[in-house]
């Protein structure tokens, strides 16, 4: 039924013209289509978050709309556990799974270069033999180069191991590779949502509202402050403060790094830096962070309600965040460990932990903070304009 | 616990059951709630609703500007045609004033209106998330305080002695005793036997109630009220009397709940299975007159009727949860809709050419009107003109039934006048008692919240009385 309607709106499409196309729905977005229509008719979740008043804001949900409303979905819960459509009942509405099969379906359609979105589908396995493949590579390199992978080194410096620039060019690439993949993936997404939130340009106001509900998650608390939800209809602020964990967490890592280069190269200022040092600051409240956060949020996942949002990523959710504790860990553990035998050993589980990571980062769950960030910025830019729609009740 | 004699036995699953029980168990009481659904299914009616009715003196977070006693007690009035008990009708009002930090404590989350309802930011307190939302808060918060409460329980039969509650029957066959009892198990909505029986057999030999949809739960099957009414409990109100609207002919049987609604009406017009109009669409506000239009489809032939607009309405109301029937012209809407091609056709012929057109605003009482028609439209009247012209099927949908069992200002069944030392009830088993007719939005919330909160303590008082005077005696 779904896809013949698909159909027929291609064919209305068709004989239109070529100047209306309207791009044939998938069955998740056709889902995502059906669900708004009855949401929009009622209406009652409108205080949770951004979903619900960027849909009001519509009559009809085509592909653009769509991919933005889903991708604006945090799947917090909340309108699942306070809707009176969801199963049992025979509308079936569950808007956070819907959104989430949506959601995942974008990411595989926007990722960069596009024939490594198939990257998305097998993400467990993806993130798998990437950690495979980079522990192997500075295992191998590291056999190679000392003979050995135990065995003190002197002053517990890493460099002795594998050369500065032996990393950076090894790092350097994947990163920037990484970067531009996200980054040509979302510019492509932001064009497609575009024309569908107003078309308006980026304005200051709203590049700040956007960045204040990135930086708090404000649409994880619920629309009231008591947070979202978890295992059960239950209110809980614990999924909020776990990712925050993890996310400034990684951010701090991320500072520490950055920092380091910039010793590196202004004031050749060489590694490893002792504990007062603002990196190794940096790098230790980032790492501590990051392993409280990403337990957590393994914790949180795992205990997490059925219905919430697509089983289908549960892979890609949970290696990513085994993926980060591994990093944060293994990072930790080098740290502690610097100064013993099993120096090198550390050395290459954290920089094969590391260097997965980056070159996932545009293939695995990393992407939704990207690609949420984006729709929350045309969403604070639609909203500055008036509603086009204008209800007589109002 | 489970084995010893609860203190108060709540009957019923929905906002005034919940806040009986809650009441009572903050009160000191040990508490048993028997809810006939499962848990997917729990609430009653309350899971669809979405607003409180509050009095409020002055602006009260998400209530602008004032909603006095006295104007609440005259759109009370005015809605019911005078049907209504003014000093339990002030009762609910001055509650609706003070409940709500109450309900607060409870885990309730108040937003402001909701797109589509800024008409009732002065008058309604909306629930973040609606009422299911609230409906969970108050089982988490039951919960926690120890109240216990079982699912898939439906009660058969009330056990009396005298006008004394003694035990409930469930209708697995367990005989459940407490010392007091709240009744807060709903109207008859949901029994389609008995809305058959109430509403009768019209002059053209239909039976209408069997084309009416519910629009809330399954669950309100009427059984206690039937049974109390049988035992000799007072009853009140008129059981063809209800809060029933025009909603899309195409919703579910039941839980159909608020986005069935048609919105349209106002900026069309409406025409029964005959292709005639029959009453005025555009005499008030929709929000002001949708409460009247389930009646009004309810005496058409067939119960249906549709809602007619053309391509200018779009975009003007709250959207449908079916799109509409569709179609370039008039005579193909009428072949689509299975109406009397010519009979339409002079229908909207003589209400187009009827028209006076001034300046259309759906957002006032506005000057456009029809002439030498009859019924007028009065407002928003301009001419079906303008493809692609749209259709939507109404039916009446019932929300609930008015009639119910008589209280005073406590909250006890009575039987001939004489008051239950311990059986309360609360809801829409007695919401009548304020409604004998007619609704405005949230009032039924209002009811339930202010009369569940009563019977709660009350059957606590009592339940505590009669454990202290076991214990005296013992």
């Amino acid at each position: 039924m779904q896809t013949l309607e698909a159909l027929a709106r291609e064919a209305v499409s068709l004989a239109d013209g070529p100047h209306r196309v309207i791009p044939i729905l998938s069955t998740a977005e056709t889902e995502v289509g059906r669900q708004m229509q009855i949401c929009n008719a009622c209406r009652y979740c409108e205080g949770f978050c951004a979903v619900f008043p960027a849909m009001t804001r519509r009559l009809e949900f085509g592909k653009a709309d769509i991919h933005f409303l889903a991708n604006l979905c945090h799947n917090c819960g909340a309108c699942l556990h306070a809707c009176q459509y969801a199963p049992p009942h025979e509308f079936a509405v569950n808007v956070p799974q819907a959104m989430a099969q949506v959601r995942g379906q974008t990411y595989v359609d926007y990722a960069w270069p596009p024939a490594l979105g198939v990257l998305y589908q097998r993400n467990g396995l993806t993130l798998s033999l990437a950690l495979a493949a980079a522990l192997v590579l500075f295992l191998a390199m590291a056999v190679a180069m000392k003979g050995s992978l135990w065995g003190a080194a002197p002053g517990g410096t890493f460099y002795s191991v594998f050369p500065h620039n032996l990393l950076v060019s090894l790092f350097g690439p994947v990163f920037l590779f990484a970067a531009l993949a996200l980054a040509m993936g979302v510019r492509r997404f932001w064009r497609d949502i575009t024309p569908a939130t107003s078309g308006a340009p980026l304005n200051a106001p709203a590049a700040a509202e956007a960045a204040d509900a990135v930086l708090r998650l404000k649409y994880l608390d619920g629309g009231h402050g008591d947070g979202c939800h978890n295992e059960d209809d239950a209110y809980t602020l614990s999924r909020r403060r776990f990712h925050h964990l993890t996310f400034y967490g990684f951010m701090l890592c991320f500072a520490a790094t950055s920092v380091a280069t910039l010793y590196h190269y202004a004031f050749g200022w060489v590694a490893p830096y002792a504990l007062p040092s603002l990196p190794k600051l940096l790098g230790v409240a980032g790492g501590i962070s990051l392993v409280l956060g990403t337990a957590g949020l393994w914790h949180l996942n795992r205990k997490r309600h059925p219905m919430h949002g697509d089983l289908a990523q549960k892979p890609m959710d949970l290696g990513f965040i085994a993926l980060l504790f591994l990093t944060s860990a293994s990072g930790l553990a080098l740290w502690l460990g610097r100064g013993t035998p099993a120096l090198a050993l550390l050395l290459c589980l954290h920089l094969g932990a590391v260097m997965a990571l980056f070159a996932t980062l545009p293939y695995g769950k990393f992407g939704h903070g990207i690609f949420r960030s984006a729709a929350l910025l045309r969403h604070a830019i639609e909203k500055r304009l008036p509603n086009p729609i204008g209800l007589g009740a109002d | 616990m489970s084995d010893e004699e609860v203190d108060v036995l709540v009957i019923g699953g929905g906002n005034a059951a919940l806040c009986a029980a809650l009441m009572a168990r903050e009160a000191g009481a040990s508490v048993l709630l028997l809810e006939a659904a499962p848990k997917a299914w729990r609430g009653g009616n309350s899971q669809h609703t979405r607003n409180l009715r509050c009095m409020h003196d002055a602006p009260q977070d998400v209530l602008v500007e004032a909603y006095t006693e006295e104007e609440y007690w005259q759109d009370l009035l005015k809605v019911t045609g005078g049907l209504t008990d003014e000093h339990l009708a002030r009762l609910v009002i001055r509650a609706s004033s003070n409940c709500r930090d109450w309900m607060r404590r409870h885990g309730v989350h108040f937003q402001p209106p909701l797109s589509g309802a800024l008409h009732v930011a002065r008058t309604n307190a909306f629930f973040m998330g609606g009422g299911k939302a609230l409906v969970n808060a108050y089982y988490r918060s039951a919960e926690r305080l120890g109240v216990q409460i079982r699912y898939e329980t439906p009660v058969a039969s009330v056990e009396l002695d005298g006008e004394r509650f003694t035990a409930v029957h469930t209708e697995a066959g367990e005989r459940i005793t407490a010392r007091s009892c709240v009744l807060a198990a709903g109207g008859f909505e949901s029994n389609r036997a008995w809305l058959r029986e109430a509403w009768g057999q019209n002059e053209r030999g239909e039976w209408p109630a069997d084309n009416f949809l519910i629009r809330g739960t399954r669950f309100n099957q009427g059984v206690l009220l039937r049974q109390m009414i049988k035992a000799g409990a007072d009853a009140i109100g008129d059981p063809s009397q209800g809060h029933m609207v025009a909603i899309d002919a195409r919703a579910p049987l039941f839980d159909g709940g608020i986005c069935t609604r048609i919105d349209c009406v106002s900026l069309g017009v409406v025409v029964n299975r005959e292709a005639r109009r029959f009453y005025d669409e555009g005499e008030d506000f929709w929000p002001k007159r949708y409460a009247i239009w389930g009646r009004l489809v309810a005496q058409q032939p067939a119960q249906v009727a549709y809602s007619i607009i053309d391509q200018k309405a779009v975009g003007r109301f709250m959207p449908p949860v079916f799109p509409g029937t569709t179609a370039d012209t008039l005579q193909g809407l009428a072949q689509q809709l299975g109406l009397d091609e010519p009979g339409f056709l002079r229908t909207i012929a003589d209400y187009n050419a009827a028209c006076r057109v001034g300046r259309f605003d759906h957002t006032a009482l506005d000057d456009c009107h029809t002439e030498g028609l009859a019924p007028a439209k009065t407002h928003w009247a301009r001419p079906i003109d303008t493809a692609p012209f749209y259709a939507y099927p109404l039916r009446p949908g019932i929300t609930f039934t008015y009639l119910g069992l008589k209280v005073d200002d406590t909250a006890a069944v009575r039987f001939g006048g004489q008051p239950s030392p311990n059986l309360f009830v609360a809801g829409e088993m007695m919401a009548g008692n304020v409604l004998g007719k007619g609704y405005t939005a949230g009032v039924g919330m209002s009811i339930g919240t202010a009369f569940g909160r009563i019977a709660g303590t009350q059957a606590a008082a009592a339940a505590l009385k009669q454990k202290e005077s076991q214990h005296a005696n013992a």
